[in-house]
């Protein structure tokens, strides 16, 4: 990866993702989560993780992120709301922010972080190394995130459906009103 | 090939951002959403090191972060909902229920 193409997506990267937290509309913070995700997508791939690269495309910028835009307009959320939060709250919230920035940087800026330089082996980064590695030395967390996703699937099911018998609270109190 | 110390600094400032998002925010969606920024920041982390490594374990531990994320908006989001049909509310000062 050429280095300007590094500082073009990193900018991006950090743009969109400022304004994830910025935006006053969720739907617009949605759209800036999405932009981050592709960047970081991109990333992925200049750093030979073509695979994983893809697959944070098809995962989380397709799957996820289509959920989050149902539950939006499930919820009818697309309205601008004002300002919220405390003044206080927020110079807190970027005072730690920076702060840990500061401290990330001591923690990984070398000389702490000397990473031995190898060659990438032929292949890397290929269908056939994620899977060969995939299926032999994480065999057995592949099968436990198998049983990870069903209980996801019916513990969301359950957490989210309406009991029968009960009435739904909005229905009956638009009705006394 | 970019300096590893680079990619780590942009992990940490997109991470640094998901915090300050999760600190800020009161909606409980956007927070949810500075969440996976936090995921993925940390993603990157493991990619840049892996490729220097010449490892595919890197790789492999974000295929499964992303299987976890996956997870954890299913149900994050079903529980968001259900607070929504009970509360008509997504705002996370509103509830109060357990606080002192």
């Amino acid at each position: 990866m050429p280095p300007f193409l590094y500082i073009f997506l990193g900018a991006l990267a950090v743009v969109s993702a400022l304004g994830v937290i910025i935006q006053r509309n969720p739907i617009h913070s949605l759209l800036a989560l999405i932009a981050t995700l592709m960047t970081v997508a991109i990333l992925f791939i200049g750093e030979d993780a073509v695979v994983v690269g893809f697959l944070q495309i098809i995962v989380y910028a397709g799957a996820i992120m289509v959920l989050f835009l149902f539950v939006i307009w499930l919820l009818n959320l697309q309205v601008e709301t004002g300002p919220t939060g405390h003044l206080a709250l927020k110079l807190f919230g970027s005072l730690a922010a920076a702060l840990l920035v500061t401290e990330l940087f001591f923690i990984l800026a070398p000389p702490h972080l000397q990473v031995k330089f190898t060659h990438e082996p032929v292949g890397y980064g290929s269908l056939a190394s994620l899977a060969g590695t995939l299926f032999t030395d994480y065999l057995v967390a592949f099968e436990v995130t198998s049983v990870l996703l069903l209980a996801a699937v019916v513990g969301s099911v359950a957490l989210a459906r309406r009991l029968p018998g009960t009435d739904d609270p909005r229905a009956a109190r638009k009705i006394a009103s | 090939m970019i300096p590893l110390t680079y990619m780590m600094s942009l992990s940490a400032i997109i991470f640094a951002i998901g915090v300050a998002g999760v600190i800020i925010r009161r909606n409980i969606l956007v927070m949810f959403m500075s969440i996976e920024l936090m995921l993925n920041a940390v993603n990157l982390a493991f990619i840049a090191i892996g490729s220097r490594l010449g490892s595919m374990d890197g790789q492999v531990i974000v295929f499964f972060v992303m299987t976890v994320a996956a997870a954890e908006a299913a149900v994050g989001l079903g529980i968001i909902i259900s607070i929504f049909r009970n509360r008509e509310t997504v705002h996370a000062d509103d509830l109060t229920l357990m606080r002192w």
